[in-house]
């Protein structure tokens, strides 16, 4: 029942990991997805990607993590999770009892460690690892990684030869040539590529006179970062030939199609789960009635129609 | 407990001083549910700003007819957006949320400051409903931020009042009154929902006279779920969530502020 599910018409296909929907979520906003079942059925997602993890376990920054701000959110949480073993022993097997593909969000401070973590997690039940080289929040790695050719490849590099699972790269939109990146990703052997990350933002309290954030710069994501993903998602289609799992600010059917026309093989949701828990799962629901209404068939017709020469 | 998303439509809303407001919505499937120091996230607008929900506690549950009463501070453009709504629009709720009260207290004292006491008038209905009637000591700024003590009224025993500039009751903080009615009764728990300076002062007043303690924590949140990590913080030998492992904390659990 569950091959069938929405009669195939929603599979996808990232390097080899098969999903029943395109719709995934996005790390650090999904938890390890079973802070959701009250809400949503996680088979019915295409993939669960899980909160980004590390091979210690890490407190995260103080202060005040996150602000809102013009239709989205800035955060700086931190990198905060219970650590590589935790995950193993604790939230994976929990997440095995369903049938839905695991991607692991890895984050780490050297490129050795990275591929140290990747090895870690080529275990059963995780299907792919997701290479988190942009998070804005850390001192030690994080978008250091992420916005250097050089560095970015250094730790695919890594990852790729010490896991047998699907390698996605997640980029960093905080660079002047996100395709530059892309490429870099591709070469070192990156299976596919995820974008984009949050983008480098902060917000004053006039009243304090103060940065509102503990770490004084933030990350924003939600509908206000929508443009610059869809863009970026867009270029990077006609740089690579990598799949793309494309995500910033979606949170409704329409917002996914646009990026899949720009050419994403699927999709995910992240700041949208706040605002709606059931949102991930509902979306495919969404996806299909608009192919209805333009007479396709099948997801994979849909993937980069609004490309040049498409 | 299974978490909910409801829409629920308002049926009225009461002003309760110049930026206090108790809304009522109908929302009998969290009603149904809801204890004490509870929560729920309320959508303000389907629109994309403000973008995340508003975490309120629970302030009164109509089980019977399905009502869930909030009260909040107008404070910032979502609930100015809140205010704004009327008797049959309709808001969806995800709840209830988190961790309640413990409710074992026979002889319970309850200490807050403004919209700290909403979640305790809630759990003065449930202690009443038990035949155990609180006391309640509550502090504000000013007079007519304690206008608390009329829907404390039928509540609580005793009531304690204490403002910064003496306009009603004892000058001072709650903290210029908690050592009176410490001593005046023997109480088995203190319930403190308020700033965080007044749960943190009045925790170690109360473990220091040998009480149990009972605080609920507010933090800026994203989910309201344990997801996003934003609300959470240091406890006593590991990291706590608010949203989800609290917002009560037993005060012995508490390590930062």
């Amino acid at each position: 029942m569950v091959k069938t599910l929405y009669d195939g018409r929603l599979a996808t296909d990232l390097a080899g990991l098969h999903m029943k929907t395109p719709v995934t979520t996005a790390s650090g906003t999904f938890g390890f997805g079973l802070e959701f079942t009250d809400f949503l059925d996680l088979e019915k997602l295409g993939a669960v990607t899980v909160k980004g993890t590390t091979l210690a376990p890490r407190a995260g920054n103080k202060g005040q993590r996150m602000v809102e701000t013009p239709s989205g959110i800035l955060n700086c949480v931190g990198l905060e999770n219970p650590g590589s073993d935790y995950f193993l022993e604790t939230t994976l097997p929990k997440l095995r009892a369903y049938d839905v593909p695991v991607i692991v969000n890895i984050a780490a401070s050297s490129p050795e460690e990275y591929g140290e973590l990747a090895a870690k997690l080529d275990v059963d039940g995780v299907d792919a690892i997701e290479i988190n080289v942009s998070c804005p929040n850390v001192k030690d790695g994080g978008m250091a990684f992420g916005t250097d050719a050089a560095s970015l490849a250094s730790v695919v590099r890594q990852v790729r030869a010490n896991t047998r699972k699907v390698v996605i790269t997640k980029l960093s939109p905080n660079v002047t040539s996100i395709t530059d990146m892309a490429r870099a990703a591709e070469e070192a052997g990156s299976d596919a590529l995820s974008l984009i990350n949050t983008l480098l933002g902060m917000k004053i309290d006039i009243h304090r006179q103060r940065p509102v954030l503990g770490n004084v710069t933030g990350g924003l994501s939600g509908p206000a970062i929508r443009p610059v993903a869809v863009r970026m998602v867009y270029q990077v289609a006609q740089a690579t030939k990598l799949p793309i799992l494309g995500m910033g600010g979606i949170c409704c059917a329409d917002d996914a199609v646009e990026f899949f026309l720009a050419g994403a093989s699927a999709v995910a949701i992240g700041t949208g789960n706040f605002i709606n828990p059931a949102m991930a799962e509902t979306i495919s629901q969404g996806i299909l009635a608009y192919m209805d209404a333009h007479h396709i068939a099948s997801l994979r017709d849909m993937i980069g129609l609004a490309l040049p020469g498409r | 407990m299974t978490k909910h998303m409801e829409d629920a439509k308002v049926v009225g809303q009461r002003v309760l001083n110049a930026t206090t407001r108790q809304i009522d919505l109908i929302a009998p499937v969290i009603a149904a549910d809801a204890v004490p120091g509870q929560f729920v996230n309320v959508q303000v607008t389907k629109h994309s700003a403000p973008l995340l929900r508003r975490p309120l506690g629970v302030a009164a549950v109509d089980r019977e007819n399905g009502v869930l009463s909030l009260i909040y501070r107008i404070l910032g453009e979502a609930t100015q957006l809140l205010a704004e709504a009327c008797s049959g629009d309709v808001l969806s709720l995800v709840g209830p949320l988190g961790r309640g009260f413990d409710l074992q207290a026979k002889q319970p004292l309850f200490v807050g400051g403004g919209t700290g006491l909403a979640p305790l008038l809630y759990l003065a209905d449930a202690f009443r409903a038990r035949g155990i009637v609180p006391d309640v000591l509550m502090g504000g700024r000013t007079a007519t931020e304690l206008f608390w003590k009329d829907l404390y009224e039928e509540k609580a025993g005793l009531l304690g009042l204490t403002t910064d500039d003496g306009s009603l009751g004892t000058q001072g903080t709650v903290l210029a009154l908690l050592p009176d009615m410490l001593s005046a009764k023997a109480y088995d728990c203190v319930y403190v929902c308020g700033p965080a300076p007044m749960m943190k002062a009045v925790s170690a007043a109360a473990l220091a006279a040998g009480l149990p303690c009972q605080v609920s924590l507010e933090k800026y949140m994203g989910c309201g779920l344990g997801a996003c990590l934003s609300c959470s913080c240091q406890g006593v030998g590991k990291r706590l969530k608010v949203c989800k492992d609290g917002p009560v904390f037993w005060a012995q659990e508490v390590a930062e502020w």
